[in-house]
């Protein structure tokens, strides 16, 4: 077993460098638990959340005066725990928002670094696409697709995919056509780099900083997307569950019981705030001079600190 | 002696990087009177921008301001203790030209409204005035048919023109310093003998101080009065132009003035010195010249002081040795 060992340094440095910043760690560690939770959610749900039980409806939070043990965080309008509905919700949410987000992104990602690395007609052409699929309302497409495919997770995740790969295609497109006329781009041609090389080792890694900040952006918007479609009834069905689904079902309550919409809210803020936290500091490291830059300043407050003191 | 307008006292600039602490300034003390022409010149990485952008405050993150100061006319404008340097002197007072003209000036202003701002900023001058004032100031750079060049975008210009542009600008102010960091490295000879014969030009007619940042000793020797020759982050010899290149002191400078080529010169095989200079991540204790240096001794490993020598100061304890005809034979 020498894999581990050679494996393992990289790690170490990884997480030293991470403790560093103290907000990108906290985000890295609840993220890793977010992804936790969502994996051995069989364990660690104290309830089945399709679970109903009449006798139990609204029934708030724990700190309440009428709240109870038995659920922690307060039961819905069926009587289905609300702790349990969130571990199992961040499965459903997890995986559609991830997978879409990487789906859509490779999609843009693909179409726009080809439409901006070779320019003229097929520029125009592929533009116009997303021009097109652009004033195409969203909405519509999925109710038109979901209604032909019937409702399901991957249903959601194809045709979420499929409306929202235009802005990375935008994004990408734009960053390479400039950046082809950047001088180190032209010295590749020139001393015989094929296009493969020249798109994968000197235009791609400029876009890893734009497209990890769009990423995030849009992880919140597949996530509010998803519930949309979900309160209309075309998106994750029950006895399944979602974060998205419970904060839409949880707003005909909002006036009696609070707990239903606040929590799975709640979850939704964490774990993107988690995201962005890690993001950013994710963005600096792959910048070798924001990363010195970085480096510099922690020196430095850890200076002021000492003078301080 | 003439008043003395900027005085640097031992400035220590240094770099956190995550190698380690890289000193890119190590202990360099200038001072620049009235009507003056200091030349700072060394090689690659020796420290000579790093200097610049000291003294204008442009130190930023992963650089920092380590030890020193940086006094204008007595008041501290950089270093132990100076938490805002005084309005008014940056910019004004001093100010600074950049290698590059090509992106000093913003692509989607004409180069009148760009000049304007200037005038208006520091002169107070609006409208009318302010555009007479800016086409006045293209004139004075030489630049021809003032009045239709202000409404001109900077790709419209030449890189030579762009440079009096900046030029143009710097002046505006009116200010008593100007340091030009390798203003002609960009330019062809021509341009550039035109670019000094224009600064020497306006520093006769408005009493103009420069610091003239450059790796050519060529133009150090058309225009400057005194001569400050920096390596690995310290000045090793300073003094006046005419008795440096006729009696070079330190060998660094000997080694230097004996690698420029001449044109009556041209059989000859250009000399270059041996060796690169040392990283400045872990300085060396002693010269730091000494791994390439001839002459070196024993007492080479000891730090070398600046030491008063009859027309300037010199910090090497074999000054004036005529070091690299010892080392040939």
């Amino acid at each position: 077993m020498g894999l581990p060992m050679m494996s393992f340094r990289p790690l170490r440095s990884f997480l030293s460098e991470l403790w560093q910043d103290k907000a990108a760690a906290i985000g890295f560690a609840v993220m890793v638990l977010i992804v936790l939770m969502a994996v051995f959610a069989p364990v660690l749900a104290p309830e089945d959340p399709a679970t109903q039980s009449l006798l139990q409806r609204l029934k708030p939070p724990v700190w309440d005066a009428r709240g109870s043990w038995d659920h922690l965080l307060g039961t819905d309008n069926l009587g289905r725990d609300v702790l349990s509905r969130i571990i199992w919700g961040a499965r459903t949410t997890l995986t559609i928002g991830i997978v879409t987000c990487v789906i859509a992104a490779m999609i843009g990602t693909t179409l726009g670094l080809w439409a901006g690395f070779m320019g003229g007609r097929t520029d125009s052409v592929l533009m116009r696409l997303v021009d097109i699929q652009v004033s195409f309302p969203g909405i519509l497409l999925i109710l038109l697709v979901v209604g032909v495919l019937g409702p399901g997770v991957w249903t959601l995740i194809a045709v979420l995919s499929v409306t929202n790969w235009m802005v990375y295609a935008r994004l990408v497109r734009g960053i390479v056509s400039s950046t082809r006329q950047m001088p180190y781009v032209e010295a590749a041609e020139v001393i015989g780099c094929r296009p493969s090389r020249v798109i994968f080792v000197h235009l791609l890694p400029n876009l890893v900083s734009p497209l990890l900040t769009l990423l995030i952006l849009e992880f919140t918007n597949i996530v509010l997307a998803e519930a949309a479609v979900s309160f209309l009834g075309f998106g994750v069905q029950p006895p399944d569950t979602s974060w998205g689904l419970d904060v839409a079902s949880g707003r005909d309550y909002l006036f009696i019981a609070w707990w239903l919409v606040t929590f799975p809210g709640l979850a939704i803020v964490v774990t993107v705030l988690s995201i962005n936290l890690f993001a950013n500091w994710l963005r600096v490291t792959s910048d070798p001079e924001e990363r010195e830059k970085r480096f510099a300043r922690t020196i430095a407050a850890k200076r002021r600190r000492r003078r301080a003191t | 002696m003439t008043e003395t307008l900027l005085e640097i006292d031992d400035l220590h600039v240094a770099f956190d990087t995550r190698a380690g602490v890289v000193q890119a300034v190590r202990g360099v003390s200038l001072t620049v009177g009235r009507g003056e022409t200091l030349g700072l010149v060394g090689e690659s990485g020796s420290g000579k921008s790093v200097t610049a952008q000291a003294m204008m405050g442009l130190i930023d993150v992963p650089g920092r301001i380590s030890g020193g100061t940086v006094r204008w006319c007595g008041t501290p404008l950089v270093g132990e203790g100076v938490r805002r340097a005084p309005r008014n002197i940056w910019g004004r007072e001093i100010t600074m030209i950049f290698q590059n003209p090509m992106t000093s000036l913003n692509p989607l202003m004409t180069i009148g409204a760009q000049l304007q701002e200037a005038v208006r900023l520091h002169l107070g001058l609006r409208g009318a005035a302010a555009r007479t004032r800016a086409a006045d100031l293209l004139n004075a750079v030489g630049i021809s048919g003032a009045a239709r060049r202000l409404d001109q975008y900077p790709h419209e210009f030449s890189g030579g023109m762009r440079q009096r542009v900046m030029i143009a600008m710097a002046i505006a102010s009116e200010p008593r310093l100007l340091i030009a960091d390798e203003p002609t490295t960009a330019l062809d000879v021509t341009i550039q003998a035109q670019i000094l014969e224009l600064l020497a030009e306006l520093q006769s007619q408005l009493g103009l101080s420069i610091i003239l940042i450059t790796h050519d000793l060529g133009i150090v020797a058309g225009l400057c009065h005194r001569v400050a020759v920096m390596y690995a982050g310290q000045i090793v010899e300073t003094g006046a132009v005419d008795t440096m290149f006729e009696q070079p002191a330190h060998p660094y400078t000997q080694g230097l003035i004996r690698s420029t080529p001449l044109l009556d010169a041209c059989d000859d095989r250009l000399v270059a010195i041996d060796g690169t200079p040392p990283g400045l991540l872990i300085p060396p204790a002693g010269c730091a010249f000494q791994p390439r240096c001839p002459v070196a001794t024993a007492p080479c490993g000891v730090p070398q002081v600046l030491t008063p020598t009859g027309t300037g100061a010199v910090a090497c304890c074999r000054a004036g040795i005529d070091a690299w005809k010892v080392g040939a034979a």
